[in-house]
């Protein structure tokens, strides 16, 4: 029986071998484009990892009890009478409990390093928003002084986006924004639910009417992204999305100038 | 005080039907309800599926050319409803739950027969409704989910019929949970006690707990929302003054509990098929009645897992992520158990346990899947997008599905007396694993790079992966018909089962199959270990 | 015990098949009693989230008025008393006294109820109105209609409990514990309704 225990290690090994290099070398994920997606792709490899090695594991485990101990022709009786083994079940309970605890602890460090922790309702940060209540959405700055002055007021409605720019008092279809900045957004629907999807930046949040949430994001690469509304609106869902294009700082301030009305 | 079961005038034998008519009857035999439960859900499995193949039709090409695109939505909101609510929920817990738990307690029927009946004929009106519903002035568009304000807006007669609907299917779901927790705590013949009971009624006590705590917040939400499309009140219309978060809570405070009591009972038939075809024990019987407590209790406080990008402060999803992620604690176990019941049997390889196999290999999958979705930061991403769409159905349809189809091997001898063809049922097995995995593996892959929810068009980027998907899908619908002709080449012409084909030790193995009305010839056996397998000296007792 | 007359086994009829066992009706009622109250534990929810998220604008608050509430809920407490003379007549084999005792039941239930709609056409707000007005409207609309179902069966077992072949009696209790049941659930609900609704 010792023997037959020491083919576990290899087995075992092979499986962790196997489930690391696919972890980093198969890429499932759209490009990078913000400060938040190389935090969240650091996530998602992992559990990518600790899946893989656990799926792995049982679908060995069965396919091999299947055929290790299966019954061949003619063959009667039963297998072993064992009803339980107290010390391999608390190994069990205990080592899955662990792993979820620190999978969960871990992704709070994430959460908190993507801004999410960052509370967004404290009216006394939110000087001049005092009247209206804002909604929880991800915060990347400590300090909400940009939150005071959202960049871009996004409306959402059946079934198109629409970029209101208060600075320069002209409404995009497009949303426009410099590169390696923080920026933030207001959003509010004028009818159903709807949601801010952009999948480069690895982030989302429901445009809930009656609830104006703010986002922040810094985006870190130049380059046109979807925006995908990602919440059941009607018929027209599968057709509403924007895009955001994230320029350098001079090409901004120059679609900036060709569109704004005042000057400020 | 003691009571005489049938206190009514005693029916003619004449007016009761016999044979096949017995199944359209208002009977009062636990059997028959649990066949005519089945029956009448794999009908609306088929009406789903259909759905669903026009949905995969659609999903071929990147622009919506198959179907108008409200009707989409139609179809995509019917296919979820009747799934969950006329396909899964009934059969895993009124089909095998009727047939079965009345044997496994010792009893000749369940608690209260009336109820059962009733609870049974309110499914195909409540059904009948919803389809008929499209050819009213449209059916319910908002998804099975309808979140309002979009609930509200679209057109009403649909959303109205959908809402009576659910409300009917809601209270069907309640009735049965009392019958069920009635009969279990309540019917058991002298001398058993619970910790000798068969592992499905005790998952089929968590799961009636959880209908009966969770169901009637359901049907109070959907009064509400039905009372802002008629009377126009403000509950979730924020134009109004209500609050769309608040409609959300209250929904899914009862459908995180829902898909617990499709895949609970699951877990149940799977531990009771398992043990008799690999001859060994049931492994760790304590752990796995815990575990499904803790299921039933977990499975309460995690509801809002599934709004973490509506608006919900942060300490909320943190909470929720917790809890939600402590749940694959006692699931794991579980699977875990089952493995070690497989381990050092004897087992053999037929139609059942293939597909109790691909469940423990499909739900391993989805439960992993569950586990990431559970992270706050991992599920912003990826909420509300094809990911969402591939991991529930990995445990709804590789997990229960799976599972009612090993049932429905497992105890077909014993309904009808005849066996299954083997050559048909393992066709059955392969076509229906690769189709599904086929179909939605690459789900995962579309939702992770950008394809969101219920849509008929997306980037053109990916049309190649959802035809894949969709080739999946027609080996999915491909599949249902070896299971078909099985089913009738076998009813007429199999081969007779005998009474106790597998030589398994629960009660209902332990009389003739088909079973008399009323259940045994004689008294109800004592079954003290019904998972005594491989153990020489309970053998002699139990023959 | 079993008794089974059958001839062959598979002619045997659900009728000729009879069993002792506990009455188990009254455990099945809480059971569906503890369901009807999470519909109520929903509306609650609902309503207290709207109280604390959901304030009304300035000037839309409206006082309830309480000496209506206080009336029915005194009224309510007295008829859950009275019922529960009628179940003690009833033991005693006192038909005509438990028939009086629900019949005042039940005349409460009906005051209840009248008091009740006097004051819906008496409030100043409507169902539409506003959100604490609706959630009013639907929480003691839903626990009235409750009351109508419960005074009705009330009337029913007060005929049931006649002398000449009515059905309920000493040896068949159980329609008047299964109603006294419902209306003792019904009682309670008021009670907490009345306390969130209109004392907070």
């Amino acid at each position: 029986m010792l023997n037959k225990s020491y083919y576990l290690i290899p087995i075992i090994s092979a499986i962790i071998s196997i489930s690391f290099w696919i972890g980093f070398n198969i890429n499932l994920l759209p490009e990078e484009a913000s400060i938040n997606a190389p935090i969240y792709d650091e996530l998602f490899r992992i559990l990518f990892i600790i899946g893989l090695i656990l799926f792995l594991g049982m679908t060995i485990l069965v396919i091999y009890s299947l055929f290790k101990f299966r019954k061949k022709t003619g063959e009667i009786g039963d297998g072993i009478a064992l009803e339980g083994d107290l010390k391999l079940e608390i190994i069990w309970t205990i080592i899955p409990s662990i792993i979820v605890l620190i999978v969960g602890l871990y992704s709070y460090n994430i959460y908190d390093r993507m801004g999410g922790m960052n509370e967004l309702n404290n009216h006394h940060q939110i000087k001049n928003l005092k009247s209206e209540k804002i909604w929880a959405g991800i915060n990347q700055v400590s300090n909400t002084n940009g939150t005071n002055n959202p960049l871009v007021e996004v409306s959402a409605m059946q079934f198109a986006f629409l970029f209101n720019y208060p600075k320069g008092d002209f409404i995009s279809g497009e949303l426009h924004v410099p590169v390696d900045k923080t920026i933030s957004i207001k959003m509010e629907s004028k009818d159903v639910i709807h949601a801010f999807w952009i999948p480069e930046f690895r982030i989302k949040q429901d445009i809930i009417p009656g609830q104006p949430t703010i986002l922040n994001f810094t985006p870190t690469k130049v380059g046109k992204y979807p925006i995908i509304c990602a919440e059941l609106c009607g018929p027209y869902h599968g057709g509403m999305r924007a895009s955001i294009v994230v320029e350098d700082p001079s090409d901004y301030e120059e679609w900036f100038n060709e569109n704004k009305k005042t000057e400020v | 005080m003691t009571i005489l079961l049938d206190n009514k005038p005693k029916l003619k034998e004449s007016l009761q039907p016999k044979g096949i008519l017995r199944y359209f009857s208002f009977s009062l035999d636990h059997k028959v309800i649990g066949i005519q439960y089945l029956v009448c859900g794999f009908l609306f499995y088929l009406v789903g599926g259909t759905l669903a193949s026009a949905i995969r039709i659609e999903l071929t090409s990147p622009i919506s050319d198959f179907m108008p695109r409200d009707v989409y939505n139609q179809v995509l909101t019917l296919h979820g409803t009747i799934m969950i609510f006329l396909w899964i929920v009934p059969v895993v817990n009124g089909a095998f739950g009727n047939y079965l738990i009345p044997f496994y307690v010792g009893a000749r029927d369940m608690a209260f027969p009336r109820l059962n009946a009733v609870a049974f004929w309110l499914i195909p009106p409540s059904g009948l409704m919803l389809i008929v519903s499209y050819f009213v002035d449209g059916a319910a568009q908002a998804g099975w989910t309808a979140y309002p304000p979009l609930s509200i807006t679209t057109p009403q007669s649909g959303q109205i019929i959908w809402i009576i609907s659910v409300l009917l299917l809601g209270g069907s779901s309640i009735f049965g949970g009392i019958n069920f927790i009635a009969t279990i705590l309540k019917l058991r013949r002298p001398g058993l006690n619970l910790m000798q009971l068969p592992m499905y009624c005790w998952a089929m006590l968590g799961t009636s707990l959880l209908v009966v705590l969770s169901t009637p917040v359901l049907a109070g939400t959907l009064i509400l929302l039905s009372f802002d499309i008629i009377a126009h009140t403000g509950f979730f219309n924020p134009v109004l003054g209500g609050n769309v978060v608040v409609y959300q809570h209250l929904f899914w405070f009862y459908s995180h509990p829902a898909v617990y009591i499709m895949v609970l009972p699951a877990f149940g038939l799977v531990s009771e098929i398992l043990p008799i075809h690999c001859r060994k024990p049931l492994f760790g019987y304590t752990t796995m009645v815990f575990s499904i407590m803790g299921i039933v209790v977990l499975g309460l406080v995690v509801w809002a897992h599934h709004m973490f990008t509506s608006g919900t402060p942060p300490w909320m999803r943190l909470f929720f992520t917790i809890a939600t992620a402590f749940i694959a604690v006692p699931t794991g176990i579980k699977f875990f158990n089952w493995v070690a019941t497989m381990w050092g049997g004897k087992i053999s390889i037929n139609s059942a346990m293939l597909f109790s196999c691909g469940f423990i290999i499909n739900f391993v999958f989805g439960g992993i899947t569950g586990v990431a979705l559970a992270q706050v930061p991992f599920d912003i991403h990826v909420h509300d997008t094809y990911f969402v769409v591939a991991h529930f159905h990995y445990i709804v349809y590789g997990g229960s599905v799976f599972v009612i189809f090993s049932s429905v091997y497992h105890w077909f001898p014993k309904v009808t007396g005849k066996l299954l063809s083997e050559k048909l049922g393992i066709l059955h097995f392969v076509l229906t694993f690769i189709g599904f995995n086929l179909c939605f593996a690459p789900q995962h892959w579309l939702g992770l790079n950008g394809m969101p929810r219920r849509v008929a068009e997306y980037d053109p980027q990916f049309q190649f992966v959802n035809q894949i998907s969709s080739a999946g899908a027609l080996l999915m619908a491909i599949s249902t018909i070896p299971f078909l002709v099985n089913i009738f080449i076998s009813i007429k012409n199999g081969k007779k089962s005998g009474d106790n084909p597998w030589n398994a030790l629960t009660p209902e193995w332990l009389t003739s199959s088909p079973p008399p009305v009323e259940n045994w010839e004689g008294e109800p056996p004592l079954v003290k270990e019904p998972y005594g397998y491989g153990n020489p000296i309970l053998k002699e007792n139990n023959n | 015990m079993t008794s089974i007359n059958s001839s062959t086994k598979t002619e045997t009829t659900r009728d000729e098949i009879v069993e002792d066992h506990e009455d188990f009706r009254i455990f099945g009622l809480i059971t569906f009693l503890i369901a009807d109250g999470m519909t109520f534990a929903g509306f609650f929810a609902a309503y207290l989230t709207y109280k604390a998220v959901n304030p009304l604008p300035d000037g839309s608050i409206y006082e309830l008025e309480l000496p209506i509430p206080t009336l029915n809920t005194i009224l309510l407490l007295i008829s859950s008393a009275t019922f529960h003379k009628a179940g003690k007549a009833l033991l005693k084999r006192k038909n005509s006294n438990c028939q009086r005792w629900l019949l005042l039941t039940a005349f409460l239930g009906v005051i209840f109820l009248v008091c009740q709609l006097f004051e819906y056409f008496h409030l100043p707000f409507g169902l539409t109105d506003n959100l604490f007005a609706s959630t009013f409207y639907a929480l003691t609309g839903f626990h009235g209609l409750h009351v109508t179902l419960g005074t009705l069966m009330i009337f029913i077992i007060a005929w049931q409990t006649r002398i000449n072949g009515g059905r309920v009696s000493y040896e068949n209790m159980f329609p008047l514990e299964a109603v006294e049941l419902y209306w003792h659930f019904v009682d309670g609900i008021w009670v907490i309704l009345f306390v969130i609704l209109y004392l907070l």
